[in-house]
């Protein structure tokens, strides 16, 4: 243990904690826990000691715990983090305020409703688009697809779908209605994929006054994306291609299908893979 | 019209504005850099000299078409982003938007072509 850490062991943090139970309370409040610091403890490993010591009645969401599943964003100290990849001892203050994320409706306490948040991703039809669905339904190979293209929507693929970016988002604020950067970002992610070819359609759904023309370049999202992408890059990219498509009267090329390599076979001890079961 | 049309619209509407808002700007404004002299310009002479040449005309209307729908576009992205606009007051703001539009052109036309038309 560093000396700075073993500094921090046992030291008192007060936990200032929005609550609310829409059945009991007019509207949220806050409520004090005071700790002692554990050594490497983060803000979510603190919410369940409140819960397991303290307050058993607190309700948090979480799942994976180590930054995959996208469950455990709250506002901490008035920024949307992934309460399980935020130390305490990254936070300076001594009182740690921790509230629902920002712009959602709350369920209970520190749990936001993510539903329209996944109807609004699943509205940009995110998911490779052909024409060829035989293929697509019974596939023979796999399609091609270079090191270099894949590098055009990588980063975007990362977003696990936390929802902070809507929380940190200006726009997101005063329009409920607006598409979002996450669903923007997952738009551009699709529409860079080479193998795609269902711009025209992505486009259509985007084609309302609350969606992609109302980003003003904030960059907020990309902020506080915790997984690194660059949700206002890909809005502006996908501004791109409509500009592209409707202006240029550029199209899109899904890539055919791979090569398969000649002359390889299975390595000896290499079982085979089991039938397909759907 | 669909919104990615109105939206190209208001881009192409900066990038015209570019061209005739630099002509305006480069003579009525910044004439010193390029020899004008920034007293003569503003003369009433002047002024009605360049109203009854047609190159100004052509400019001046221009510049009032591409900035008025460029700033009433922006205007109505504004408040539209304020969160209960539901979709009557939309049409209500869509409405009073084309007409301050159709009424600030023609009031602007006019005192461009009457300046040209003597
Ligand atoms: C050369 C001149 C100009 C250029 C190149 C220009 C360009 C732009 C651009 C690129 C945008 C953002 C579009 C978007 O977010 O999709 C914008 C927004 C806007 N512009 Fe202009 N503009 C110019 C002059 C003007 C003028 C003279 C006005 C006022 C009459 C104006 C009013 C607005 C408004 C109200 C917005 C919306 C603001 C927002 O969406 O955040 N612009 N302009
Ligand atoms: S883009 Fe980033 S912040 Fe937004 S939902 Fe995806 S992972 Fe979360
Ligand atoms: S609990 Fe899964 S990301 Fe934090």
């Amino acid at each position: 243990m560093t000396e700075q850490a073993k500094g921090c062991q046992d030291k008192e943090m007060t936990f200032r904690i929005m609550r609310y139970d829409p059945d009991k309370d007019a509207k949220p409040y806050f409520q004090q826990y005071k700790i002692k610091l554990q050594h490497g403890m983060t803000i979510l490993d603190a919410l369940m000691h409140i819960k397991e010591t303290q307050d058993p009645t607190l309700s948090y969401r979480k799942s994976c715990r180590m930054g995959i599943c996208g469950s455990c964003a709250m506002q901490v100290n008035g920024f949307p983090r992934l309460t399980c990849q935020t130390q305490v001892t990254e936070i300076s203050t001594d009182t740690i305020e921790v509230r629902p994320l920002a712009n959602y409706p709350i369920i209970r306490d520190l749990v936001p409703d993510l539903g329209d948040f996944m109807a609004r991703h699943e509205s940009i039809l995110p998911y490779i688009i052909r024409e060829d669905h035989q293929e697509q339904n019974n596939p023979t190979g796999e399609y091609s697809q270079s090191p270099a293209e894949l590098e055009e929507y990588l980063q975007f693929a990362y977003c696990i779908k936390c929802g902070s970016c809507l929380a940190a988002c200006p726009t997101n604020a005063t329009d409920r209605k607006f598409t979002g950067p996450q669903a923007l970002a997952a738009a551009y992610r699709y529409a860079a994929d080479s193998r795609d070819g269902g711009l025209a359609a992505r486009l259509d759904t985007l084609d309302h006054p609350n969606s992609l023309f109302r980003c003003h370049y904030a960059g907020a999202c990309s902020e506080a994306c915790p997984k690194g992408v660059d949700p206002s890059l890909g809005i502006q990219l996908l501004k791109r291609k409509l500009f592209q498509k409707k202006i240029l009267g550029r199209g899109q090329k899904p890539a055919g299908m791979a090569q398969t390599p000649a002359g390889i076979g299975r390595r000896e001890g290499i079982p085979q893979a089991p039938e397909k079961t759907v | 019209m669909r919104e990615s049309t109105l939206w190209l619209m208001h881009l192409g509407a900066g990038a015209v504005m570019l061209v005739v808002l630099g002509i305006h700007f480069g003579v009525m404004h910044t004439g010193g850099l390029i020899g004008i002299d920034r007293t003569e310009v503003l003369t009433f002479a002047s002024v009605e000299a360049r109203s009854g040449q047609l190159f100004y005309v052509v400019v001046y209307l221009t510049l009032l078409v591409v900035a008025l729908y460029h700033g009433l576009y922006g205007l109505r992205s504004i408040l539209f982003e304020l969160s209960a606009i539901g979709s009557t007051l939309r049409r209500t703001i869509n409405l009073l938007l084309v007409l301050a539009g159709w009424g600030f052109f023609f009031y602007g036309a006019w005192a461009i072509l009457a300046g040209y038309l003597g």
